[in-house]
């Protein structure tokens, strides 16, 4: 199951069934992680990494990744930290403690949003059916983190591996993001 | 559909990720108590509906949800310069011309 890990956050949920099975590709539903919001200016982000674990990636479209940690490049004043789910409140404290009165935002949204695992060599083939963006190695490398649209629900990609990617989406769009990216896998096992 | 470069994330992408929002460079007065009516609605509602090259605002809503602005001519539905919000308006005449406009 190693070449099915995402990575260390976002692992398969062992309880759940496989959305999609098929030799070339498969879907499955990620185990819950702490997923919180961070907004703030350039001055903020040396202190909020440190109490982090990991630094505040700066580069567009990237992510710095430590052990249980991840920091994702959301917007210029946004990033996403992910850490393991029953770490919440040390993580949360941790920043509210290393960055004092740093003008600065933190929101849990752990529970806003779920996470699939896309992976398989056939993945990119299949997130483009609902995403019109370059998923090639060279347009979009290991690691790449952006929001865009799958059909009409907002998600957010996160490329962890060369064949592996994670799809976040709200709570309430993920019956039709996985429910879109089932029915086009099986209509791939059919062709 | 158009592909509409994101100057904050430094990519191309599809219109469907952006909202326009109108035309660019258009400052609220600093003290509207002291405004006339008159200024307000010109303020407020009117636009130059410009036939050519002109600068108007986009967001990058499902990006990276930033502002920003660019040149396009509304002839041919092409952009001719992107540029982040708060920077100075290019100069439009400049731009159309090495457009061939």
């Amino acid at each position: 199951m190693s070449d099915l890990l995402a990575n260390d956050l976002i692992t398969p949920d062992a309880g759940e069934a496989p959305l999609l099975a098929q030799a070339d590709v498969s879907i499955l539903k990620a185990v819950p992680v702490t997923r919180l919001s961070y907004r703030g200016r350039e001055g903020s982000l040396k202190a909020a990494g440190k109490a982090f674990g990991v630094a505040l990636p700066v580069q567009p479209l990237s992510n710095s990744t430590a052990p249980k940690r991840a920091a994702l490049w959301m917007g210029p004043d946004e990033w996403t930290l992910l850490a393991p789910e029953e770490e919440l409140n040390a993580v949360f404290e941790a920043i509210e403690k290393g960055l004092g009165d740093t003008p600065h935002a933190l929101v849990d949204v752990s529970h806003r949003s779920l996470a699939v695992i896309v992976s398989g060599a056939k993945a990119e083939w299949l997130l483009n059916t609902g995403i019109f963006i370059d998923l090639s190695l060279e347009a979009f490398p290991v690691g790449t983190v952006t929001r865009t649209i799958f059909h009409k629900a907002p998600v957010m990609l996160w490329r962890t591996g060369p064949d592996t990617f994670v799809v976040e989406s709200w709570v309430s769009f993920m019956d039709y993001v996985s429910g879109l990216l089932v029915q086009v896998g099986q209509e791939l096992a059919a062709a | 559909m158009l592909l509409v470069y994101c100057p904050y994330c430094d990519v191309e992408r599809a219109e469907t990720e952006f909202a326009c929002r109108g035309e660019a460079h258009i400052a609220r007065p600093a003290d509207p108590t002291q405004v006339s009516d008159e200024d307000w609605v010109n303020y407020l509602y009117m636009r130059t509906n410009t036939k050519g090259v002109y600068a108007e605002r986009w967001r990058h809503i499902h990006g990276c949800g930033r502002f920003f602005n660019a040149v396009r001519d509304t002839v041919s539905d092409r952009f001719l310069k992107f540029y982040k919000a708060g920077e100075t308006m290019p100069d439009l005449e400049a731009i159309a011309k090495e457009a061939g406009k």
